[in-house]
């Protein structure tokens, strides 16, 4: 078992755990993930490492609340533990120290994954400019942390109750006009948003690094559920990325692929909701 | 001898139209009255032809002797010898093409049903109640073994019977490997493995979940951080190979792999109840004809897909698979379009699987591999109605722990590199079963787990005796 040592409410939907789990948090680098299971019937719900802390030997993970396996884990309080733990997976984010500035851009609950990042480049002694939006003000979280590891950040509300007006694609234009030495740029968000990005940098010939999301099972390379069409080659997410080139990625065919079980996910959240269905409600 | 039956007994069965709604195994096992009559067709040979064709050479006439006398313990304790997993050897192994082809008696008539017997004999057994196996004395040296597969497992109670402390550490939450997430339950209970893996506990063995070597820890760090005096890596076969043909990343073609965790390990069938959904449309075409595509095909039927069908290039001569899960499949109503290809995957709008794109063979000359080699017929392409694509044409190695240890000798192909005895390039590193073979089977896999144990005694021996010195 791993305990749940802490619980944060970000939002009405989005939730931060820091979880017990000693042996990912001592191999835990910026960009990996890490696979939970709550309990015996559990999905195993792929997280990014959104922080670690080696000698406490925790992981956090900030997840929002999207479908039944994730509203049953938010419905989990500190002092409760989670069956499994497996990581750090995936391939870590490649830091270098670039002759120049670089962006991180982080869009709703993917300003979680974007922290490590933009936290190692700044480490490795990179002008690190972080751009994080959110719909509105309530759904932002975060700033402070993402603050502290920045030589700038930059707030974006999509209906301007907070920051600036807009979205993070003109923020990120803007700052290209004004810095043309931009270096490389990272993008974790919803697939729209990395996709937009990723439209955004091309014109402008700026490497540009997206995480991708896709349906997971294992893990580890033997499923094949993660399949991702990469400069029209594919690749597994698990164990090739979740990091690929966001101008190579085929995200048309990444977001069809998310909605494979969505008539099941419906159903799994009526169950949850309506208690039938022998769904994992506790009260069959 | 004259009133030897000619023919063997039958394996009594589920009825296939009963069995095509659930999910419990097929084979129900013989009988007492069964197994004795199938004994005593065996003629003891003094010259076992049968033990040839068995890679770990059970002891066959002398388990099958004592059989025959209802001396069902005995047998047991015969059969163990040299299988350590007999429940699941018996329910799995290609005996047709094993110990059952070599048998003397398949010349003139049917050969024994060595492995139906040898599924008696363990059976009868577990329903004594488990019998306590003693460990040596302790060693005081301890063995790290990667994967809790056949191989894994294998090795691991060879070792832990030898006196070593054995810490197994698998990837997953729950140990078994392809038994437990490939192979479905109507085929092998996992009851079944269950107990082998309490069995294994018992021999204080400790088996450590959610560690994925490599990235969790590295063998390096297992040998010189943690005492670890070996390490056996049994990390088996994972990476599903696709076809490289356009569409395939469509929306209902799915790997075998997935198909079948989300079924087996997950228990994808009894969703919502459990959280990991399995998709499944009415038309199901199943690509390749191994166990795999067998297993992926009788699992469609039971999830209640109307039409299944087989699609594979060869001839049915051909077909990998296990004769008897063939059988089954057909009998449960799966379909088989022989000598058919596909070429294409085709989508609709939404980007989901519609149908499929395939081409006729015919059998030329035989290949490398001395099966007739499948021509495509010009001109013969022609489309299927499908909505779901599971492909089951084979994997690659698990790439996670050999490619975080360096200097670990790896093929072409990125399987390890191993001799005989499952030894690797690194001194001390051994490895076996599909991880070294390639994709193969569970007694193979249990064979080189039990012939790397001993090396590993061996090299650990070896290497005691000179640090007296
Ligand atoms: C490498 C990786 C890292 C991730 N990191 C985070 C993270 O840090 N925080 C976080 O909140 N989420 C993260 N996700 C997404 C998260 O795993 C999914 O939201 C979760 O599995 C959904 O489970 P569910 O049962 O609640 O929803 P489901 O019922 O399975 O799905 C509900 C809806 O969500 C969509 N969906 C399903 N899976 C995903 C997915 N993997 N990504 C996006 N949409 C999905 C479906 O299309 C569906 O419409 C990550 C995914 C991956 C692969
Ligand atoms: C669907 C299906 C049906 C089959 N049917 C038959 C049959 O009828 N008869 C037959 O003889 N054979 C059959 N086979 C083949 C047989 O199952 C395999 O040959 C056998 O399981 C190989 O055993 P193994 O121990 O080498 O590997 P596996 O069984 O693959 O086990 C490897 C284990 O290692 C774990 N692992 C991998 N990487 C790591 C890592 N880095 N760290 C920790 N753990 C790791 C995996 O999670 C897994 O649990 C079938 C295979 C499949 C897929
Ligand atoms: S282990 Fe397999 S091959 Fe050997 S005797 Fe038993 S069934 Fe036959
Ligand atoms: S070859 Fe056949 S008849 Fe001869 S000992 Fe073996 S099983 Fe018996
Ligand atoms: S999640 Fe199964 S192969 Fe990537």
């Amino acid at each position: 078992m791993y305990p749940i040592v802490r619980k944060e409410i970000l939002s009405a939907s989005v939730k931060l755990f820091d979880l017990k789990a000693p042996l990912v948090a001592a191999k835990a680098k910026a960009g990996q993930f890490f696979i939970l299971r709550s309990d015996e019937k559990g999905e195993r719900i792929p997280l990014t490492i959104a922080d670690f802390d080696r000698e406490q030997g925790t992981i956090t993970a900030i997840f929002q609340e999207i479908g039944a396996g994730t509203r049953l884990l938010g419905q989990l309080e500190a002092g409760d533990a989670v069956l499994d733990v497996v990581g750090p997976l995936g391939v870590p984010s490649e830091i270098e120290r670039f002759d120049g500035p670089v962006v991180v851009v982080g869009g709703g609950v993917g300003i979680a994954p974007i922290y490590p990042i933009a936290r190692a480049l700044k480490e490795a002694g990179n002008r690190v400019v972080s751009i994080i939006g959110a719909r509105n003000k309530e759904l932002l979280f975060w700033e402070e942390k993402m603050a502290a590891v920045s030589d700038e950040l930059i707030v974006c509300t999509d209906d301007g109750s907070y920051g600036r007006k807009g979205f993070v694609t003109d923020a990120l234009k803007d700052f290209y006009e004004a810095n043309k030495d931009l270096q490389r740029v990272w993008a974790i968000g919803p697939m729209p948003m990395m996709r937009a990005i990723a439209n955004t940098t091309r014109p402008m010939g700026v490497h540009t690094i997206v995480s991708m999301n896709p349906l997971m099972m294992d893990g580890t390379g033997m499923c094949g559920a993660c399949r991702v069409l990469v400069g029209g080659e594919t690749k597994f997410a698990c164990v090739d990325g979740p990091e690929f080139d966001g101008h190579l990625v085929d995200f048309d065919l990444a977001l069809k692929r998310l909605t494979i079980y969505r008539d099941e996910e419906k159903r799994a959240l009526a169950a949850l909701e309506h208690h039938h269905e022998g769904g994992r409600c506790g009260c069959h | 001898m004259s009133l030897k039956e000619k023919i063997r007994q039958e394996m009594p069965c589920q009825d296939p139209q009963v069995r095509r709604a659930n999910f419990d195994e097929v084979a129900l096992g013989y009988t007492e009255e069964q197994a004795v009559k199938e004994a005593a067709r065996c003629i003891q040979c003094k010259k076992p032809k049968c033990r040839e064709g068995c890679p770990v050479e059970v002891l066959i006439p002398d388990f099958i002797k004592a059989v025959a006398e209802r001396d069902f313990a005995g047998a047991a304790v015969k059969l163990k010898e040299k299988n350590a997993l007999p429940a699941i050897c018996g329910r799995v192994c290609p005996q047709e093409s094993q110990c059952e082809e070599k048998c003397i008696l398949g010349i003139k008539s049917e050969p024994v049903a060595i492995g139906r017997l040898e599924r008696f004999v363990a059976d009868w057994e577990m329903a004594q109640g488990a019998s306590a196996t003693e460990a040596a004395p302790a060693k005081g040296a301890k063995v790290a073994v990667i994967g809790a597969g056949p191989a894994g497992l294998t090795c691991a109670a060879e070792l832990a019977k030898l006196g070593y402390a054995v810490t197994v550490f698998e990837a997953l939450h729950t140990a078994g490997g392809v038994l437990m997430y490939g192979i479905p339950e109507f085929r092998l209970p996992k009851a079944i493995v269950d107990k082998e893996i309490a069995n294994l506990r018992q021999l204080g063995v400790e088996l450590q979940f959610n560690v994925v070597i490599g990235p969790s820890m590295t063998v390096e760090e297992l040998m010189n951080e943690q005492g670890y005096a070996a390490v056996f890596l049994g990390t088996g076969a994972g990476l599903p190979n696709f076809m490289g043909i356009p569409g395939e990343n469509l929306c209902g073609v799915f790997s075998a792999n997935e198909f079948l965790t989300r079924t087996n390990l997950m228990k994808g069938f009894r969703f919502p109840e459990y959280g990991t959904p399995v998709k499944l449309g009415r038309k199901v075409a199943v690509l390749g004809a191994g166990n795999v595509a067998m297993d992926a095909a009788r699992t469609a039927v039971r999830l209640g897909a109307e039409e299944v069908t087989i699609v594979y290039r060869r001839s049915d001569k051909e077909m990998p698979a296990r004769a008897e899960e063939i059988e089954h499949a057909r009998e449960e109503g799966v379909q088989f379009k022989l000598l058919t290809n596909p070429v294409e995957i085709i989508g609709d709008e939404n980007g989901w699987v519609k149908a499929m794109k395939c081409l006729r063979y015919e059998l030329g000359e035989p290949d490398a591999s001395g099966r007739r080699k499948p021509v495509a017929i010009p001109g013969s392409e022609f489309v299927m109605d499908m909505d779901t694509v599971i492909v089951a044409i084979g994997t690659g190695p698990n790439p996670l722990a050999t490619k975080s240890t360096a200097g670990l000798e790896l093929n072409r192909r990125g399987n390890i590199v191993a001799d005989e005895e499952g030894r690797t390039s690194i001194p001390g590193v051994f490895a076996g079963g599909d991880i070294v073979t390639g994709a193969a089977t569970v007694i193979l896999a249990m064979g080189a787990g039990k012939k790397a144990a001993q090396a590993i005694d061996a090299y650990i021996t070896a290497k005691a005796a000179e640090a007296a010195n």
